[in-house]
């Protein structure tokens, strides 16, 4: 038998019931290919003793009948969720040594439902990024690898995407702002799912632009993220943006019967100069959901251009709110300070070598749009444009279109570096197709669907309507069938 | 709209984030940069829209005004940098 390391979270489920195998030996299985890997800088707080003590009070659960599907499976958990009495650094120096006294909702639902933590999986710091290359902690890195460049894993949940992918773990949280869950997915070829925004509380994970982030599962399958989003899942009066609506059964609703479905192509995702793999991969994928029964429509989302622009304006706004709390009192890091320095100095040294330079970057921008005489000429132009960007989508959805698919990226991984010399614009070119649906607020699924000619994998993203995870998923499940992709990196670290 | 270096300088204080001032000249170059690429938003033709608030039409939840929680004082000064006598302690604010 494979390493228990390498199961799905549906596979382990059922040895779990079964009593074939038990949570300890998958825990432990998992904490060996963690030890095995700090080569890829996923895990960057480790919590074996925790683990191990969480993996024996599952199997005693296991033993009785009711114990949840998730019940004694190991998990990494993004270092943006504050876990108890465990570092949550946000993968910054600003909160070295944060050790939150409460855990946040999605972490404790999760807790709930029997998982096992393994530790906290490395990021951009503050979510800022899209190559994990912003981490305090050092890069992690893709565990794809066709030369000697390491690649990057994506970000900002580079961390939980590589842990997936090299099987250090069953599955991870992620959070996702611009397409932090949904392209680092694409990039080691794993899933990745951004639920409809509000649907999972945002209460304890770390904030970055409020109106945009959303938490979500990432995962060897879509069942899998199937059934992970539905433990993480719910209404929480302590996040006021919660949706109050039922979770409904998502693995219950996958069936891969897509018959008729109608399937929206938009033309604005064809971008000038497109990689033809890109493009090919797209056009594949809408042959592989024809076949399966699906009606494909040319769809037009006419603001989409508008959409990165937008966000940049947007999410660091509300990054400079955000991130306002770190000023040296409450918790975190403070500056050594000179004799004679007054609050005022404390609180711009602090920040000034808490804070990277990217993120220092978005909060100066964010601080800069939102200033007297410029916010509405930038602050509320964004906003308006975030509306009619999600008038595009009200409007196709209005006309009967039940999914669209699109490219996650506009390219597989790059090398880790190559970007260092680019400006930060062509960075951000990264979330070109994600950001969309962040404004919209509308949920999205990132499934691998093939390679490019190096054989890296590559990533089609399905986005549904509002409250549509179910048929989403199931229009993904339809995909990854049809895709039937069953490649893993080998181990090279 | 450019942005020179007494701008960035303004923004930094305005943030509360020291930047030395051989740094300005690169740090206005980075935000000439983004701002350029936000100009793009100048094309679009909003005339009657609403600025968005809220991506779900529902209104935001009102708790009932009763107090929840508290007496947490050892938990809430556990992660202070600073702290004395049950208090976060800063450096002297007024003379």
């Amino acid at each position: 038998m494979a390493n228990l390391n390498s199961l799905t979270i549906s596979e382990a489920r059922d040895k779990l019931k079964s009593k074939e195998i038990s949570s300890l030996e998958l825990t432990n299985s998992c904490l060996s290919a963690i030890d095995e890997a700090d080569a890829l800088g996923a895990f960057v707080h480790k919590t074996p003793e925790l683990a191990i003590e969480q993996a024996k009070r599952a199997d005693e659960w296991l033993k009785k009948e009711n114990a949840p599907d998730l019940c004694g499976i190991p998990l990494g958990i993004k270092d943006l969720f504050c876990t108890k009495g465990v570092e949550s650094q946000a993968a910054s120096r600003i909160l070295e040594n944060f050790k939150p006294e409460y855990e946040s909702t999605v972490s404790q639902n999760l807790l709930n439902n029997g998982t096992v933590m393994l530790g906290k999986l490395n990021m951009d710091e503050f979510a800022m990024g899209s190559s994990n290359e912003t981490s305090i902690y050092g890069n992690a890195i893709n565990p794809w690898k066709i030369d000697d460049r390491g690649l990057t894993p994506g970000g900002s949940s580079g961390g939980s995407a590589t842990a997936v992918a090299a099987d250090l773990c069953l599955a991870a949280t992620g959070t996702d702002t611009g397409g932090s869950i949904r392209q680092p997915a694409a990039f080691t070829g794993i899933v990745g799912v951004k639920p409809t925004y509000g649907r999972c509380s945002r209460w304890g994970v770390i904030a970055f632009a409020s109106s945009l982030d959303q938490a979500g599962p990432m995962t060897k399958t879509v069942r899998d993220g199937a059934i992970m989003l539905e433990a993480m899942a719910g209404n929480d009066p302590k996040d006021s943006t919660s949706a109050n609506i039922e979770v409904p059964k998502f693995e219950a609703m996958l069936n891969g019967d897509i018959k008729g479905k109608r399937i929206g192509i938009p033309k604005e995702y064809r971008l000038d100069g497109m990689p033809s793999e890109i493009e090919k991969l797209w056009s594949d994928g809408t042959e592989m959901l024809r076949q399966a029964g699906a009606k494909i429509e040319n769809i037009s989302l006419p603001h989409t251009k508008y959409a990165l622009p937008a966000y940049y304006v947007i999410a660091p706004a509300e990054a400079s709110s955000n991130l306002a709390r770190y000023d040296g009192v409450r918790y975190g890091r403070r500056a050594a300070l000179s004799s004679g320095d007054g609050i005022n100095e404390m609180y711009e040294k602090t920040r000034a070598e808490g804070f990277g330079p990217e993120v220092k970057r978005r909060v100066m921008i964010g601080t800069y749009v939102l200033s007297a005489g410029f916010y509405d000429a930038y602050y509320n132009r964004a906003r308006r444009v975030r509306a009619l960007i999600k008038k595009d989508f009200d409007e196709v959805f209005a006309d009967g279109i039940d999914a669209i698919l699109t490219p996650t990226t506009p390219s597989a991984a790059f090398g880790l570096g190559e970007m260092s010399d680019a400006d930060p614009v062509q960075m951000y070119l990264n979330d070109v197709f994600t950001v969309t649906v962040n404004l919209a607020g509308l949920p999205g699924v990132s499934i691998p669907a093939g390679v490019d000619k190096a054989g890296l994998p590559l990533g089609l993203q399905v986005i549904g309507r509002p409250w549509e995870e179910g048929d989403m998923l199931n229009i993904a499940y339809s995909l990854e069938q049809s895709a039937g992709l069953s490649a893993k990196p080998s181990k090279w670290w | 709209m450019s942005i020179d270096e007494d701008t960035a300088a303004k923004v930094a204080k305005l943030a509360r984030i020291q930047v030395e001032s051989q740094d300005l000249v690169g740090l206005a170059k980075e935000f000439n940069d983004i701002l350029g690429f936000i100009e793009q938003l100048n094309e679009v033709d909003v005339e009657g829209i609403e600025p968005m608030t809220s991506v779900t039409p529902q209104k935001l939840i009102r708790r009932s005004d009763n107090i929840t929680d508290g007496d947490k004082q050892t938990s809430v000064l556990k992660n202070a940098p600073l702290s004395r006598e049950g208090f976060y302690a800063v450096p002297k604010v007024v003379e």
